[in-house]
């Protein structure tokens, strides 16, 4: 029988990791909050409820399911997310983008942060590099799952057409995509920048298993990864397009792109940080 | 000549018996191929391994992300496609997705420079090296016959690391040992001599080998070393064979920026200030033509090599 899935623990955790987002952009006054605020849930929900990994990190991956981030701007959310699954002290987040830091403005292997298995903030290349992995894994016979996340925006990049065309052309059925489609970019909404148009008919039509979901709400997206997890090994690889707001849940932060890569000032801080409860302590 | 050879093959033919080999040798290893399997000599590997063989399309940012990706379940992957299209192309997914991540990926390229001839400029890269050796954690090699580059695909294997391989198209004199061994990073002195050291490296070791017999006769004594591993560049053997010669030359399919000739400049400017003379192509593309008319045109030559060497001494 299926264990009862705590919505409101990890409702709890998000609201901490939406926290150490907010406070490590302030610190340096440089990062990406928006994003990072938008797919919280998504994260919290893959680290708590959905993988099956590992700690601590073991690089080559092997017996467990992996996770790769190609718009790797989004970086606070998952150092932080990570930091709270047991891979690297909490305290570490303080030194987010600070000189000798291993938590890079953008994730990056050299320095070895565990975790991250491939460096990325130029866009378009994860879904090339977990197709691979989900490959290897094939060879290994490694029954776990590669699990990826992309930027909308990014998809505007050619090279995710040409993973998307291989991995269905190969039968790569044991990865599974998520677009978090929150219709925004840097210059402003998607659709004014360079429309995506119809998304699923896109991905369908290179032969993925499209499935949909609110990456805002913790049921609806810990539900959604369990469909698509159901999805895979059946000849096809799968994508979710989760429905997100840039900068969730804070009042003045949703639904623009205004925040996607700006820091909040003292008071926005304070601001935004009296709409999080805090409840694990902060960093 | 100090050095003869009975046959003629192509140096891409060396990276495909090559990778078959070390394919056998080791079922780690994986070769992805941007659809060039003919052209990069890759068909034999494909039938032997069909399951570790991927086939990616005309598609290279792709395949340099998935070879990455590889590696993380403990692959070796083999990139293979134009030299063209294994550097310039596909940049900045080898800068972020393989360098940076420090990713055991071989990219392997064929086609590379004048020789590839009739095609022309297009495909013609000449700035390969400059592009690949910049790139920090990048091993940078260019074989010089069939046996060498065969010789180094099996060594690339057991490297751990990013290399990129790089090879040509025509059929080639084929003048160094079957059984030779191929260290990475370790120059080959091929002719001993006192006058006058010429590096060279791809298919110009053969032209410093015509060079050096030229030289001989007019009574020039130059010592010929194949810099097979253009990064990390021997300083070794560069030094020695400097501090005894006094003036070197260097001969590479290359444009001169960038190239390997600005390898040895650098080395001998910081640790043995010497006179030198650059052999490569000189800030130009190419155009189409039979490989030797090209290189010939381009001042790629064993007469373009004696000339230098005869400058370069005068300025001891």
């Amino acid at each position: 029988m299926e264990q009862q899935v705590d919505i409101e623990k990890l409702q709890n955790l998000a609201s901490q990791v939406r926290r150490d987002v907010l406070r490590m952009v302030h610190a340096v006054q440089s990062g990406h909050p928006g994003g990072s605020l938008g797919c919280t849930d998504y994260f919290v929900a893959m680290y708590n409820e959905i993988m099956d990994y590992k700690v601590p990190f073991n690089p080559d991956g092997i017996g467990e399911d992996l996770f790769f981030l190609s718009n790797g701007h989004i970086s606070p959310v998952w150092y932080s997310t990570l930091a709270h699954a047991g891979f690297f002290d909490v305290s570490e987040l303080a030194t987010f983008r600070k000189i000798d830091s291993r938590l890079q403005g953008h994730p990056a292997t050299e320095e070895g942060l565990p975790g991250i298995r491939v460096a990325s903030g130029s866009l378009g290349q994860g879904l090339s590099v977990a197709a691979g992995a989900a490959q290897a894994k094939k060879l290994n016979d490694d029954n776990h799952t590669v699990y990826v996340l992309m930027g909308d925006g990014e998809l505007q990049e050619g090279q995710v057409w040409e993973a998307a065309m291989y991995a269905s052309h190969h039968r790569i059925d044991n990865l599974v995509a998520t677009v978090d489609y929150n219709g925004q970019q840097i210059d402003g909404p998607t659709k004014d920048v360079m429309d995506l148009a119809d998304l699923k008919s896109k991905w369908e039509s290179f032969g993925w298993s499209v499935v949909e979901s609110n990456g805002n709400d913790m049921d609806s997206i810990v539900k959604a990864m369990k469909h698509a997890h159901s999805l895979t090994r059946k000849g096809r690889p799968v994508v979710n397009l989760m429905s997100t707001e840039m900068g969730f849940p804070i009042d003045f932060m949703v639904g623009t792109h205004k925040w996607h890569g700006v820091a909040p000032n003292d008071e926005q801080l304070e601001q935004a940080l009296g709409q999080l409860e805090e409840t694990l302590g902060d960093y | 000549m100090k050095f003869s050879f009975t046959e003629k093959k192509d140096t891409r033919s060396g990276f495909g018996d090559g990778l078959l080999e070390a394919g056998k040798q080791d079922e780690r290893i994986v070769a992805l191929c941007a659809d060039l399997t003919g052209s990069l000599k890759m068909g034999a590997f494909q039938n032997e391994f069909p399951e570790r063989f991927y086939q990616t399309g005309i598609a290279e940012a792709n395949m340099m992300g998935l070879a990455a990706g590889m590696t993380i379940g403990g692959k070796i992957p083999f990139t293979g496609t134009f030299a063209n299209f294994s550097t310039g192309r596909v940049y900045d997914q080898i800068r972020q997705s393989i360098a940076y991540s420090g990713k055991n990926v071989k990219i392997c390229a064929s086609h590379a420079g004048l020789t590839l001839g009739e095609d022309g400029a297009t495909h013609q890269i000449l700035e390969d090296v400059g592009m690949m050796k910049m790139l920090p954690h990048m091993t940078v090699i260019n074989p010089c016959d069939y046996n060498q580059t065969k010789a180094a695909t099996l060594a690339v294997a057991k490297h751990e690391g990013p290399v990129y391989l790089r090879f040509g198209r025509p059929k080639w004199p084929v003048f160094t040992p079957e059984d030779q061994t191929f260290e990475i990073g370790k120059a080959i002195k091929m002719i001993e001599g006192s006058d006058v050291t010429i590096f060279a490296t791809g298919h110009m070791v053969w032209y410093a080998i015509e060079a050096e017999a030229k030289l001989e006769e007019m009574g020039i004594n130059a010592e010929v070393i194949n810099i097979h591993t253009i990064k990390p560049i021997d300083r070794e053997a560069i030094i020695e064979s400097v501090k005894k010669t006094g003036c070197a030359v260097t001969a590479e399919e290359h444009q001169i920026n960038g190239g390997l000739g600005e390898s040895v400049a650098s080395v001998l400017s910081r640790e043995l200030p010497a006179p030198l003379e650059i052999i490569g192509v000189n800030d130009s593309f190419g155009e189409s033509g039979k490989p030797e008319e090209l290189l010939a045109k381009y001042g790629l030559s064993p007469e373009a090599i004696v000339e230098a060497a005869q400058k370069v001494i005068k300025r001891k």
